[in-house]
Protein backbone atom coordinates (compact mmCIF):
# COMPACT_ATOMS: atom_id res chain seq x y z
CA UNK A 1 0.00 0.00 0.00
CA UNK A 2 2.70 2.35 -0.39
CA UNK A 3 4.57 4.26 -2.59
CA UNK A 4 6.39 2.05 -5.53
CA UNK A 5 10.02 2.23 -5.22
CA UNK A 6 12.04 4.22 -7.85
CA UNK A 7 11.50 3.81 -11.33
CA UNK A 8 9.16 0.89 -10.14
CA UNK A 9 6.06 1.04 -12.72
CA UNK A 10 2.54 0.84 -11.75
CA UNK A 11 0.26 -0.75 -13.84
CA UNK A 12 -3.31 -0.98 -12.07
CA UNK A 13 -5.18 0.50 -14.39
CA UNK A 14 -2.66 1.46 -16.94
CA UNK A 15 -2.39 4.86 -19.09
CA UNK A 16 -4.59 3.35 -21.36
CA UNK A 17 -7.83 3.18 -19.42
CA UNK A 18 -7.38 6.21 -17.86
CA UNK A 19 -7.14 7.62 -21.55
CA UNK A 20 -10.11 6.67 -21.96
CA UNK A 21 -12.56 7.64 -18.70
CA UNK A 22 -11.44 10.89 -19.99
CA UNK A 23 -11.82 11.30 -23.15
CA UNK A 24 -8.30 11.87 -24.10
CA UNK A 25 -8.23 15.32 -22.46
CA UNK A 26 -5.43 16.13 -19.59
CA UNK A 27 -6.01 17.94 -16.45
CA UNK A 28 -4.02 20.59 -17.66
CA UNK A 29 -6.85 22.10 -19.44
CA UNK A 30 -9.44 21.74 -16.91
CA UNK A 31 -11.27 25.07 -16.39
CA UNK A 32 -12.11 24.83 -12.40
CA UNK A 33 -9.37 24.91 -10.06
CA UNK A 34 -9.37 21.85 -8.08
CA UNK A 35 -7.74 21.25 -4.69
CA UNK A 36 -7.42 18.06 -2.95
CA UNK A 37 -9.38 19.20 -0.16
CA UNK A 38 -11.83 21.35 -2.89
CA UNK A 39 -15.49 19.57 -1.44
CA UNK A 40 -18.14 18.42 -4.15
CA UNK A 41 -21.51 17.91 -3.42
CA UNK A 42 -24.01 16.65 -6.19
CA UNK A 43 -26.84 19.15 -6.84
CA UNK A 44 -28.73 15.16 -8.01
CA UNK A 45 -28.44 11.72 -8.51
CA UNK A 46 -26.83 10.20 -11.45
CA UNK A 47 -28.63 10.74 -14.98
CA UNK A 48 -29.03 8.81 -17.60
CA UNK A 49 -25.95 9.11 -20.09
CA UNK A 50 -23.88 9.66 -17.75
CA UNK A 51 -20.25 7.96 -17.59
CA UNK A 52 -19.81 5.34 -15.01
CA UNK A 53 -17.48 7.30 -13.27
CA UNK A 54 -19.20 10.40 -13.05
CA UNK A 55 -21.97 8.85 -11.87
CA UNK A 56 -20.19 7.31 -9.12
CA UNK A 57 -19.20 10.28 -8.16
CA UNK A 58 -22.14 11.77 -8.39
CA UNK A 59 -24.01 8.91 -5.90
CA UNK A 60 -20.54 9.36 -3.60
CA UNK A 61 -21.50 13.40 -3.43
CA UNK A 62 -24.97 13.24 -2.68
CA UNK A 63 -23.11 14.70 1.07
CA UNK A 64 -19.97 16.60 0.73
CA UNK A 65 -16.21 14.97 -0.49
CA UNK A 66 -13.14 16.10 -0.75
CA UNK A 67 -11.73 15.72 -4.45
CA UNK A 68 -9.20 13.76 -2.49
CA UNK A 69 -11.48 10.76 -0.89
CA UNK A 70 -13.35 11.04 -4.10
CA UNK A 71 -10.11 9.50 -5.73
CA UNK A 72 -9.51 7.53 -2.84
CA UNK A 73 -12.82 5.58 -3.05
CA UNK A 74 -13.28 5.46 -7.01
CA UNK A 75 -9.57 4.70 -6.93
CA UNK A 76 -8.61 6.80 -9.66
CA UNK A 77 -5.56 9.15 -9.93
CA UNK A 78 -6.41 12.36 -8.25
CA UNK A 79 -5.38 13.78 -11.68
CA UNK A 80 -8.02 11.75 -13.51
CA UNK A 81 -10.80 12.79 -10.63
CA UNK A 82 -10.11 16.24 -11.98
CA UNK A 83 -11.12 15.87 -15.20
CA UNK A 84 -14.08 13.96 -14.59
CA UNK A 85 -15.07 16.57 -12.42
CA UNK A 86 -14.80 19.71 -14.38
CA UNK A 87 -16.92 18.23 -16.98
CA UNK A 88 -19.34 17.78 -14.04
CA UNK A 89 -19.14 21.10 -12.98
CA UNK A 90 -19.94 22.30 -16.16
CA UNK A 91 -23.04 20.83 -16.57
CA UNK A 92 -24.36 21.38 -13.03
CA UNK A 93 -24.48 18.14 -11.71
CA UNK A 94 -22.04 18.83 -8.86
CA UNK A 95 -21.15 22.08 -7.30
CA UNK A 96 -17.65 22.79 -5.33
CA UNK A 97 -16.76 23.92 -1.91
CA UNK A 98 -13.51 25.60 -2.42
CA UNK A 99 -10.99 25.59 0.42
CA UNK A 100 -9.98 29.04 2.43
CA UNK A 101 -8.13 30.66 -0.42
CA UNK A 102 -3.94 30.95 -0.01
CA UNK A 103 -4.38 34.32 -0.46
CA UNK A 104 -5.74 34.39 3.30
CA UNK A 105 -3.47 32.32 5.13
CA UNK A 106 -2.39 32.36 7.99
CA UNK A 107 -6.04 33.29 9.18
CA UNK A 108 -5.77 33.82 12.87
CA UNK A 109 -9.27 33.24 13.31
CA UNK A 110 -9.26 30.40 11.24
CA UNK A 111 -5.94 28.98 13.08
CA UNK A 112 -7.82 29.51 16.63
CA UNK A 113 -10.58 27.69 15.38
CA UNK A 114 -8.82 24.83 14.67
CA UNK A 115 -7.09 24.51 18.16
CA UNK A 116 -10.80 24.61 19.41
CA UNK A 117 -11.67 21.45 17.14
CA UNK A 118 -8.18 19.49 17.84
CA UNK A 119 -8.86 20.54 22.40
CA UNK A 120 -11.91 18.66 21.81
CA UNK A 121 -10.31 15.29 20.11
CA UNK B 1 -10.70 -4.44 -0.94
CA UNK B 2 -13.08 -5.86 0.66
CA UNK B 3 -15.77 -3.19 -0.23
CA UNK B 4 -15.78 -4.11 -4.27
CA UNK B 5 -16.75 -7.59 -4.27
CA UNK B 6 -19.98 -6.83 -1.13
CA UNK B 7 -21.51 -3.88 -3.08
CA UNK B 8 -21.26 -2.33 -5.96
CA UNK B 9 -21.06 1.54 -4.17
CA UNK B 10 -18.26 2.39 -2.69
CA UNK B 11 -18.05 4.94 -0.45
CA UNK B 12 -17.80 6.23 3.15
CA UNK B 13 -19.49 4.10 5.79
CA UNK B 14 -21.92 6.15 7.25
CA UNK B 15 -20.01 7.37 9.87
CA UNK B 16 -17.81 8.50 8.03
CA UNK B 17 -20.12 10.71 6.08
CA UNK B 18 -19.51 14.86 6.33
CA UNK B 19 -22.61 16.60 7.40
CA UNK B 20 -24.44 19.05 5.01
CA UNK B 21 -22.97 21.79 6.78
CA UNK B 22 -19.33 21.78 5.57
CA UNK B 23 -18.67 24.15 3.82
CA UNK B 24 -14.21 24.83 3.46
CA UNK B 25 -11.98 22.47 4.43
CA UNK B 26 -7.96 22.69 5.18
CA UNK B 27 -4.86 21.25 4.66
CA UNK B 28 -2.43 19.99 6.93
CA UNK B 29 0.85 18.17 5.15
CA UNK B 30 3.18 15.35 7.47
CA UNK B 31 6.38 14.86 5.44
CA UNK B 32 9.12 12.53 6.52
CA UNK B 33 11.63 9.99 4.81
CA UNK B 34 10.43 6.23 4.68
CA UNK B 35 9.21 4.30 7.66
CA UNK B 36 8.87 7.89 9.78
CA UNK B 37 5.95 7.34 10.89
CA UNK B 38 3.70 9.35 8.88
CA UNK B 39 0.82 6.72 7.93
CA UNK B 40 0.97 5.85 11.84
CA UNK B 41 0.57 9.96 12.89
CA UNK B 42 -2.46 10.25 10.20
CA UNK B 43 -4.39 7.23 11.60
CA UNK B 44 -3.66 7.90 15.06
CA UNK B 45 -5.42 11.24 14.58
CA UNK B 46 -8.06 10.93 11.43
CA UNK B 47 -11.43 9.98 12.43
CA UNK B 48 -11.73 8.07 9.64
CA UNK B 49 -9.59 5.11 8.65
CA UNK B 50 -6.66 6.66 6.73
CA UNK B 51 -7.32 6.53 2.80
CA UNK B 52 -5.11 6.38 0.07
CA UNK B 53 -4.97 8.63 -2.86
CA UNK B 54 -2.87 7.77 -5.79
CA UNK B 55 -1.62 10.55 -8.30
CA UNK B 56 0.28 10.08 -11.59
CA UNK B 57 3.09 11.95 -13.95
CA UNK B 58 4.92 11.72 -16.85
CA UNK B 59 8.75 12.29 -15.39
CA UNK B 60 9.86 14.03 -18.43
CA UNK B 61 9.05 17.39 -18.90
CA UNK B 62 8.11 17.96 -15.04
CA UNK B 63 11.52 17.97 -13.17
CA UNK B 64 12.00 21.78 -12.62
CA UNK B 65 15.40 21.17 -11.94
CA UNK B 66 15.98 18.71 -14.43
CA UNK B 67 18.49 19.56 -16.81
CA UNK B 68 17.83 19.42 -20.87
CA UNK B 69 17.98 16.25 -22.78
CA UNK B 70 15.45 13.75 -20.75
CA UNK B 71 13.99 11.83 -23.48
CA UNK B 72 12.64 9.09 -21.88
CA UNK B 73 9.10 9.13 -20.85
CA UNK B 74 7.87 7.27 -17.78
CA UNK B 75 4.62 6.96 -15.63
CA UNK B 76 4.97 6.82 -11.98
CA UNK B 77 2.24 6.40 -9.67
CA UNK B 78 2.56 7.62 -5.73
CA UNK B 79 0.41 6.44 -2.94
CA UNK B 80 -0.53 9.21 -0.36
CA UNK B 81 -2.21 8.61 2.81
CA UNK B 82 -4.54 10.92 4.03
CA UNK B 83 -6.92 11.48 7.18
CA UNK B 84 -9.60 14.03 8.50
CA UNK B 85 -10.65 15.63 11.71
CA UNK B 86 -13.90 17.77 11.84
CA UNK B 87 -12.77 20.71 13.50
CA UNK B 88 -16.49 21.80 13.73
CA UNK B 89 -19.68 21.57 11.84
CA UNK B 90 -18.40 24.33 8.81
CA UNK B 91 -14.50 23.11 8.90
CA UNK B 92 -12.91 19.92 8.21
CA UNK B 93 -9.17 19.75 8.57
CA UNK B 94 -7.73 17.08 6.15
CA UNK B 95 -3.79 15.49 6.92
CA UNK B 96 -1.81 14.25 4.08
CA UNK B 97 1.44 12.34 4.47
CA UNK B 98 3.88 12.44 1.92
CA UNK B 99 7.56 11.25 1.57
CA UNK B 100 10.15 13.56 1.36
CA UNK B 101 12.54 12.04 -1.04
CA UNK B 102 13.65 14.79 -3.86
CA UNK B 103 12.29 12.02 -6.05
CA UNK B 104 8.48 12.59 -5.39
CA UNK B 105 8.68 16.60 -4.88
CA UNK B 106 6.69 16.60 -7.84
CA UNK B 107 3.42 15.54 -5.86
CA UNK B 108 4.53 18.76 -3.44
CA UNK B 109 2.94 21.40 -5.96
CA UNK B 110 -1.01 20.54 -5.40
CA UNK B 111 -0.20 19.59 -1.80
CA UNK B 112 1.24 22.36 -0.20
CA UNK B 113 -0.31 24.78 -2.37
CA UNK B 114 -2.95 26.39 0.11
CA UNK B 115 -1.85 23.98 2.79
CA UNK B 116 -1.61 25.42 6.60
CA UNK B 117 1.46 24.20 7.44
CA UNK B 118 3.65 21.16 7.46
CA UNK B 119 5.11 18.56 9.94
CA UNK B 120 8.23 17.22 9.50
CA UNK B 121 8.47 14.09 10.63
CA UNK B 122 11.87 13.22 11.63
CA UNK B 123 13.76 9.76 12.62
CA UNK B 124 16.62 10.55 14.17
CA UNK B 125 18.92 7.38 12.48
CA UNK B 126 18.93 9.33 9.44
CA UNK B 127 18.54 12.91 9.35
CA UNK B 128 19.84 13.21 5.40
CA UNK B 129 15.61 13.31 4.57
CA UNK B 130 15.19 16.56 6.62
CA UNK B 131 17.58 18.03 5.57
CA UNK B 132 16.42 18.49 2.00
CA UNK B 133 12.82 18.92 3.28
CA UNK B 134 13.16 21.31 5.66
CA UNK B 135 15.18 23.25 2.83
CA UNK B 136 12.66 22.55 0.34
CA UNK B 137 9.75 23.80 2.99
CA UNK B 138 12.14 27.22 3.81
CA UNK B 139 12.24 28.09 -0.51
CA UNK B 140 8.73 27.59 -0.22
CA UNK B 141 7.61 29.86 2.92
CA UNK B 142 5.91 27.12 3.67
CA UNK B 143 5.37 27.30 7.82
CA UNK B 144 6.50 23.81 9.45
CA UNK B 145 7.04 22.39 13.00
CA UNK B 146 9.84 19.45 13.65
CA UNK B 147 8.54 16.31 15.40
CA UNK B 148 10.90 13.74 16.25
CA UNK B 149 9.99 10.17 16.50
CA UNK B 150 10.07 8.28 19.17
CA UNK B 151 12.06 5.08 18.25
CA UNK B 152 13.34 2.64 21.04
CA UNK B 153 16.78 2.35 18.92
CA UNK B 154 17.63 5.98 17.84
CA UNK B 155 19.83 7.76 19.53
CA UNK B 156 19.16 10.08 21.62
CA UNK B 157 19.12 13.86 20.80
CA UNK B 158 18.33 16.60 23.30
CA UNK B 159 16.19 19.10 21.20
CA UNK B 160 18.82 21.83 21.33
CA UNK B 161 21.48 19.26 19.59
CA UNK B 162 19.07 18.62 17.02
CA UNK B 163 18.18 22.07 16.28
CA UNK B 164 21.97 22.69 15.58
CA UNK B 165 21.90 19.58 13.37
CA UNK B 166 19.04 20.50 11.56
CA UNK B 167 20.23 24.24 11.12
CA UNK B 168 16.79 25.21 12.56
CA UNK B 169 16.34 29.04 13.66
CA UNK B 170 15.09 29.17 17.17
CA UNK B 171 11.70 29.92 16.51
CA UNK B 172 10.61 26.65 14.64
CA UNK B 173 9.21 24.36 17.05
CA UNK B 174 10.57 21.14 17.74
CA UNK B 175 8.68 18.75 19.78
CA UNK B 176 8.77 14.94 20.57
CA UNK B 177 6.42 12.60 19.45
CA UNK B 178 5.08 8.99 19.42
CA UNK B 179 2.99 8.99 16.29
CA UNK B 180 1.01 5.69 17.71
CA UNK B 181 -0.37 7.97 20.05
CA UNK B 182 -3.48 9.96 19.57
CA UNK B 183 -2.60 12.34 21.99
CA UNK B 184 0.97 12.75 20.90
CA UNK B 185 0.25 13.21 17.77
CA UNK B 186 -2.68 15.62 18.35
CA UNK B 187 0.04 17.78 20.28
CA UNK B 188 1.73 17.63 17.46
CA UNK B 189 -0.55 19.40 14.97
CA UNK B 190 -1.05 21.65 18.46
CA UNK B 191 2.67 22.43 18.31
CA UNK B 192 1.97 23.51 14.67
CA UNK B 193 -0.92 25.74 15.32
CA UNK B 194 0.34 27.31 18.32
CA UNK B 195 3.42 28.08 15.52
CA UNK B 196 1.07 29.20 12.79
CA UNK B 197 -0.83 31.68 15.57
CA UNK B 198 2.24 33.19 16.72
CA UNK B 199 3.14 33.85 12.84
CA UNK B 200 -0.08 35.45 12.36
CA UNK B 201 0.12 37.48 15.34
CA UNK B 202 3.06 38.75 13.84
CA UNK B 203 2.15 39.25 10.28
CA UNK B 204 -0.72 41.39 11.69
CA UNK B 205 1.20 43.34 14.00
CA UNK B 206 3.54 44.45 11.65
N1 LIG C 1 8.46 3.05 18.41
C1 LIG C 1 7.74 3.73 17.54
N2 LIG C 1 7.39 3.13 16.37
C2 LIG C 1 6.69 3.82 15.48
C3 LIG C 1 6.28 5.17 15.71
N3 LIG C 1 5.60 5.61 14.63
C4 LIG C 1 5.56 4.60 13.76
N4 LIG C 1 6.19 3.51 14.26
C5 LIG C 1 6.34 2.23 13.57
O1 LIG C 1 7.19 2.42 12.48
C6 LIG C 1 6.76 1.67 11.35
C7 LIG C 1 6.56 2.57 10.14
O2 LIG C 1 5.50 3.47 10.37
P1 LIG C 1 4.61 4.09 9.18
O3 LIG C 1 3.59 4.93 9.82
O4 LIG C 1 4.16 3.04 8.25
O5 LIG C 1 5.68 5.00 8.48
P2 LIG C 1 5.51 5.79 7.09
O6 LIG C 1 6.31 7.04 7.27
O7 LIG C 1 4.08 5.96 6.75
O8 LIG C 1 6.22 4.81 6.10
P3 LIG C 1 6.20 4.80 4.49
O9 LIG C 1 4.84 5.25 4.05
O10 LIG C 1 6.50 3.39 4.12
O11 LIG C 1 7.28 5.73 4.07
C8 LIG C 1 5.49 0.97 11.78
O12 LIG C 1 5.81 -0.34 12.13
C9 LIG C 1 5.04 1.75 12.99
O13 LIG C 1 4.33 0.95 13.91
C10 LIG C 1 6.67 5.76 16.95
O14 LIG C 1 6.36 6.92 17.23
N5 LIG C 1 7.38 5.00 17.81
MG1 LIG D 1 3.10 5.46 4.91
Amino acid sequence: MTQPGPGQAWDEGGPERLYVITGGRSGSSAPTALDLVTLIVATSGPGPGMQPEQAAIVRLCQRPLSVAEISAYLGLPVSVVTVLLSDLLADQRVTSRPPVPPAKLPDIALIEAVIDGLQKL
Amino acid sequence: MDFRSSEPTVGPRSEDVLPETATAAVKVVIVGGFGVGKTTLVGSVSEIRPLTTEETMTQAGVGVDDTAGVERKSTTTVAMDFGRISINDELVLYLFGTPGQERFWFLWRGLFEGALGAVVLVDTRRLEVSFDVIGRLEERGVPFVVAVNSFPDAPEHPIEELRGALDLPASVPIVACDARSRASSRDVLMALMRYLQSLAATTEAS
